[in-house]
Formats: structure tokens, C-alpha cells, sequence
């Protein structure tokens, strides 16, 4: 039999501790679906973990790295916020296709002109755009009281078909010969989010993503406004005595959280994906949760899961090429990464004795 | 204009429409009133996504590997209730958070399915027959609207009212909502809390399954990756929609239906309006809906069990 007793406060060893364990149970439990599926599971754990980082081409997909990072990194730091204060903004990936929208209309718009403004006016505009697009539930929620979980993943679809419609009509590149798609933004050179050292991967979403982890964690660390937000999560009565207006802590988290994955979008479109098409929405913003639970809603946490989980983008491709595993095979890893996760965090929340509990 | 043209409307055949409509509310309903067992409970579910999407790959498969459509359906509940399963698992348990551990469920059950419906994309699942009313199908009107489906249209609107009954007049309905209003009173008067939940969650996995495999087998019928876009996680603001009341749920559903039929009708009508627009309107329909209720319930009494999402841990 076994017994749970609830710490008195979570325990800073297994904070740290589960996500490891997190990682090593999925390498596990992921080894047996690779086998299941006929797979060598050494070599795919390999191929996925080890080969991207020290195989011999790894110069070239340490690259990668960073440009898949990116965009997941500046979502999860926008999300982690309003997730430690209770808010649940999960539909970071409507945020991120609405901001490439912007960005990419506004480009489009000025279109052949080349200016240095374009390029700022683009990045405003993406997190115009993210930030409108995360008020919506978040009015709704303040307003009406409706859940701000389902509106903002009922508008992930609204934004998904929003998109087709723009690569399909508004934003079709008249000189495309009757492809759907926009222009190729990495052909306008004012509007062309580059790489800023050769090689590296890094552009300017990648820093964006260094700035709003520098930028949370000054927040939650260093400013009464991150106190509020802790204590909204932590003790929502508490809260609202302590002079926490709930509808404005509703706006500022859905709003930020909108306005970084509209960034993030309006930085793909202009850099690494250069256009808008029907398929741009690739699931970012859906794994970019999963960054903000591994990295424990802390700044340095999702700098590492976001890298963790770039690899397992970037060894998933690599694994698809050489062994013929399956795309959604990867999909399937991260979720039972989240699983191993909030499964394990019980040891974070409880002490675990084992033997009968005398009553 | 004959008989068999039926009425008309802009170009849009109102009889075939009203048709339609019980077919594509059916899923819907059916993952609707499951995860409304679970709220009951108390238990928050926000995996009925996943558990659909598993119940589509499960019934799609079992249908086509034995050729028996009956076969795939009791697949589909099994694979939707081994989800959540899981999920029960991990929020009851090991104590996990439920909206995150709902979004794993929904992000696995995503990935699983298509790793597992690789083998399956293009074949054609053996057709499920309707059900031979007689004479009432053959009704003018009536018949082809009410009296020409197959028996899972007819068991989805009986478990409403089985559902209702249940939840109303039964000793067993009573505990269960016992356990979703006050999970620490139902547990100092003797009932298993987590044994309660869990069967209501592993019911309401069963029938999200059930209207995922509803979705391959009948709707489309055939297996594409993704293919519940959206339709778990309308069945959950169905839910608020019907303010946990199953006979609203029922309303709710067969509106929601309603919108997609029209929509699907409208894009097929050929008007000159974009068909990314139309698609559209199913979900925001569903956020006007949310908005509307949510709205009225604000100064009433609280529709939500009161311990809906709440972590249970006997101490004792």
C-alpha cells in the first residue's frame, strides 16, 4: 500500500529532478514504440538525440537547432506567465498564425518598395496582430466569463482557416502562376528576417526569444507584477485581497502571451518558412506548452526544453530520411514526455511512503 | 417542381438538410454526453479531442480488419476508454494537473493516431447499414428526416435519456454527483471518490470513442490524419453551452449540427463566398454560444459542479 503526504511547500530537489526522469522514462517508453515498430531502438534514439548534436553533419543541423528553437522559446516564455497565475492561453498557435498574417501584410504592402522601415513595422505588426488575437478570449473571459481555454482554441481554427483563405486569395503572389502562396519574403531583402551569424541559425526571433526570457524572468522575479501573478496562481482569494484586479491580470497574460506568439509567427514567415501558405501553422504553438511545463514555467527551463524539444524535431526529421520512422512517431514522443512529466511531478507535490498507513 | 425534389431554399434542399443534420450532430452528441458523466464527477477532461481522435483510428481499424462496422464501433469506445484511462491515472492517482494532463491527452492521442493510421489512408470501411423502420421511413418528410439512419443516431438520442434518468432518479446518479459537488462530504460519508470518477471517465472515454469511429465510419467514412478538427473540443463548450444539463447538451449538439450542415450545403450551393470563411463558422458559432451562456450564468446560481477540475486527496 501506498501512502501520499502533501509537502508543506513543492520540493526544489524534484522540481529540477522530474524533468530528467521525464526525459529518460520518454527515451524509454519511446525505445519500445521504436521497436514495436520495427525500428532498432538504439539507433533511433541515436539518430534523434545524438547525431544532430555530434554526428558528421552536425555543423549543419546545429543550425537547425536554433531555428526551431526559436519560435518555441519566445511562445512558451508568453505562455509560462499566464500559466503560473492559473490563465490558460492554449491557443498560442492561432496568436502565431495571425501574427504572421500581419507581419507578412504589411510586407506585402510594400511591396517592391525598400525601406530600413519595413522591417520594424512588420515586427509591430506581428505583435499587434498576436496580442489582438489573444485579447479576444481574453475580453470574452473578463466580460462574459467564458472560458478562456475553449475560445482561445475555438480561434486556433478560426486563425487556421483565416490563413488558407489569405494564401488562397488576398495574399496569393500574383506572379506565382496560380499557386497558391504568398511572395517569398526571402527574396525582399526589407523585409527578410536574416540569419545574423552565418551558420548559427540565429535570427532575429531567436534574440527576440533570448529578450522575452530575460524579460519574464525580470518580471516574475523583480516586479510586484510578477508577485501578483504568483500569488493569482498559487491562492486566487488570496489575491483579489491583496488588491489583484483579476480582469486586468486576465488581459496583461493573454496579451502578452498573443502578443510574443505573434512575433514569433511574423519571424517564421519573414525568415525560416519566407511565406504564407495553407500548411504554415506547423504546430508551434501547441508544443511550445509542452516547452513551458518541461522547463518548469521557468525562463532557463524553457531555454533548455525548447532546445530538447528543437532536437526532437530535428532528429525526428533526421529518423523519417535514414530509418523510415514515421512523422507522428515524434508527435507521439512528446506527448508522452508531457505524461512522464505530470506523472512524475507527484514526487515535486508529495512524499511518498510506502507499507500501510495506520488509521 | 415534383415531390422528389423536395422543398427548397436558395438553392438548398431543406429535407435532405434536416437529414444531415442528425448524422453530423451525432459524434458531437455522443462525446458531449460522455464527457458530461465525467464533469458530473467533478472531473475536468479536456482530452475528449484525443480520445475521439483514437476512437476514429480504433473503430476505422477494427472495422476494416474484420469487416464487421459493429466490431469497429465497440474498438472505438475501447480505444477512447483506455485513454482516459490513462488520463484517469494520472489526475486521480498521481495527482497530475487535469487542464494540462487533458492538453497530453489531446497531443498524444493526436500523434498515436496518425502513427497508427498510416496503414489505413485511402481505404474504404465497410458500409454501416440504416435501420429498416418500415413503414415510418417511407412518411413523407418525416420519413427520410427521422426514420432513415442507422442505429447509432437512435442509441445516442436513447442515452440521453438514459443519461437523464440516470442522473435524476437513480441512487447511483446521486453519488455520482455527490462526488463532482463536494468530493471531500461524499468521501467522510464512504463513497470511493476516485472509484466514482474513474468509471465515469473511463463512460465518457467510451463514447468520445465511439463518436470518433461515428466520424470514420459514417460521417466521412474514411480515415484521414487529424480528421476530428476540432469536434472534442466543441463536445466540451457543448457541455457549458447546455450548463451540464444533458436534455441542453442534446440542443446544443443538433444546433451545432445544424451550423455545419448549413455551412457544408452553402459551400456546396456555390455561393460567392470564400470556403475558408464558411468553415469557419462552425467554431465561431461555438464561441457566440459560449459567450451567450456564460454570459447569463454570470449573476445566477453556478451551472459547474462545484468541485469541477479540483484536486482530490483523502488525507484520510
Amino acid at each position: 500500500m501506498i501512502t501520499l503526504i502533501a509537502r508543506p511547500a513543492p520540493s526544489r530537489f524534484w522540481a529540477w529532478a522530474t524533468p530528467v526522469l521525464a526525459v529518460l522514462a520518454t527515451m524509454i517508453a519511446g525505445g519500445v514504440l521504436f521497436a514495436i515498430l520495427g525500428k532498432d531502438p538504439l539507433e533511433a534514439i541515436r539518430v534523434i538525440f545524438w547525431d544532430p548534436l555530434f554526428g558528421a553533419n552536425a555543423g549543419y543541423f546545429r543550425g537547425q537547432l536554433f531555428i526551431k528553437a526559436g519560435p518555441l522559446i519566445l511562445i512558451a516564455a508568453g505562455l509560462a506567465v499566464g500559466f503560473r497565475a492559473g490563465i490558460w492561453n492554449i491557443g498560442a498557435e492561432g496568436q502565431y498564425i495571425v501574427g504572421a498574417l500581419c507581419g507578412a501584410s504589411v510586407a506585402l504592402a510594400a511591396y517592391p518598395a525598400q525601406s530600413v522601415l519595413i522591417f520594424p513595422a512588420m515586427v509591430l505588426a506581428g505583435a499587434l496582430g498576436g496580442w489582438a488575437w489573444g485579447m479576444i478570449p481574453a475580453l470574452l473571459k473578463t466580460r462574459f466569463g467564458a472560458s478562456e481555454i475553449l475560445v482561445s482554441l475555438m480561434l486556433v481554427y478560426v486563425a487556421q482557416n483565416l490563413l488558407a483563405w489569405a494564401a488562397f486569395g488576398p495574399l496569393k503572389n500574383p506572379q506565382g502562376f496560380g499557386f497558391p502562396g504568398s511572395r517569398n519574403l526571402q527574396q525582399y531583402p526589407s523585409a527578410h528576417n536574416i540569419e545574423l551569424i552565418a551558420g548559427s541559425g540565429i535570427h532575429w526571433g531567436v534574440m527576440a526569444g533570448f529578450a522575452a526570457l530575460i524579460g519574464t524572468y525580470v518580471l516574475m522575479n523583480r516586479h510586484i507584477a510578477g508577485f501578483r501573478i504568483q500569488v493569482a496562481g498559487d491562492a486566487p482569494k488570496a489575491a483579489r485581497f491583496a488588491g489583484v484586479a483579476p480582469a486586468r491580470l486576465v488581459a496583461f497574460c493573454l496579451g502578452l502571451s498573443g502578443a510574443l506568439a505573434g512575433l514569433a509567427g511574423m519571424f517564421e514567415v519573414a525568415g525560416p518558412s519566407g511565406q504564407i501558405t495553407d500548411s504554415f501553422g506547423a504546430g508551434y504553438g501547441f508544443t511550445a506548452i509542452i516547452v513551458a511545463f518541461l522547463g518548469r514555467l521557468n525562463p532557463v527551463g524553457i531555454l533548455l526544453a525548447g532546445l530538447l524539444m528543437a532536437l526532437t524535431y530535428i532528429g525526428g526529421d533526421m529518423a523519417q530520411l535514414m530509418l523510415q520512422l514515421p512523422a507522428a512517431a515524434i508527435q507521439v514522443f512528446q506527448g508522452m514526455l508531457l505524461f512522464f512529466l505530470l506523472g512524475f511531478d507527484l514526487l515535486t507535490n508529495y512524499t511518498v511512503k510506502w507499507g500501510w498507513a495506520r488509521a | 417542381m415534383g415531390m422528389g425534389a423536395g422543398m427548397m431554399l436558395g438553392g438548398i434542399d431543406l429535407v435532405a438538410l434536416a437529414a444531415m443534420l442528425m448524422v453530423a450532430s451525432t459524434p458531437i452528441l455522443l462525446a458531449a454526453t460522455g464527457e458530461l458523466i465525467a464533469e458530473k464527477a467533478g472531473v475536468l477532461n479536456l482530452g475528449v479531442e484525443g480520445m475521439m481522435i483514437m476512437g476514429a483510428i480504433g473503430g476505422f481499424a477494427g472495422a476494416v480488419l474484420t469487416g464487421s462496422p459493429a466490431v469497429g464501433f465497440v474498438a472505438g469506445a475501447i480505444s477512447g476508454a483506455l485513454m482516459a484511462l490513462l488520463f484517469g491515472f494520472l489526475t486521480q492517482v498521481l495527482l497530475s494537473n487535469q487542464v494540462a494532463t487533458g492538453l497530453a491527452l489531446t497531443l498524444f492521442g493526436l500523434g498515436l493516431s496518425a502513427l497508427i493510421g498510416k496503414g489505413f489512408e485511402g481505404v474504404r470501411p465497410p458500409a454501416t447499414g440504416k435501420l429498416d423502420l418500415g413503414a415510418l421511413g417511407d412518411l413523407p418528410v418525416l420519413g427520410p428526416i427521422l426514420f432513415r439512419h442507422d442505429w447509432v443516431v437512435y442509441f445516442s438520442l436513447g442515452l440521453v435519456v438514459a443519461v437523464w434518468l440516470f442522473l435524476h432518479l437513480s441512487r447511483s446518479g446521486l453519488i455520482l454527483r455527490a462526488v463532482g459537488e463536494n468530493h471531500e462530504a461524499a468521501h467522510a460519508l464512504g463513497y470511493r471518490v476516485v472509484a466514482v470518477r474513474m468509471g465515469a471517465l473511463a463512460f465518457g472515454g467510451a463514447l468520445a470513442g465511439l463518436g470518433g469511429a461515428y466520424l470514420s465510419l459514417v460521417r466521412v467514412p474514411q480515415w484521414t490524419e487529424g480528421m476530428t478538427t476540432g469536434a472534442g473540443w466543441i463536445a466540451l463548450a457543448i457541455v457549458v453551452f447546455g450548463s451540464w444539463r444533458v436534455e441542453r447538451v442534446l440542443l446544443g449538439a443538433y444546433l451545432f449540427g445544424g451550423v455545419t450542415v448549413l455551412q457544408l450545403r452553402l459551400q456546396a450551393a456555390g455561393y460567392a463566398i470564400p470556403v475558408q470563411l464558411l468553415s469557419m463558422a462552425p467554431y465561431v458559432i461555438t464561441i457566440v454560444a459560449l459567450v451567450i451562456i456564460s454570459a447569463r450564468h454570470r449573476h445566477g446560481a453556478q451551472a459547474a459542479p462545484a468541485a469541477l477540475g479540483r484536486i482530490f486527496h483523502a488525507s484520510r
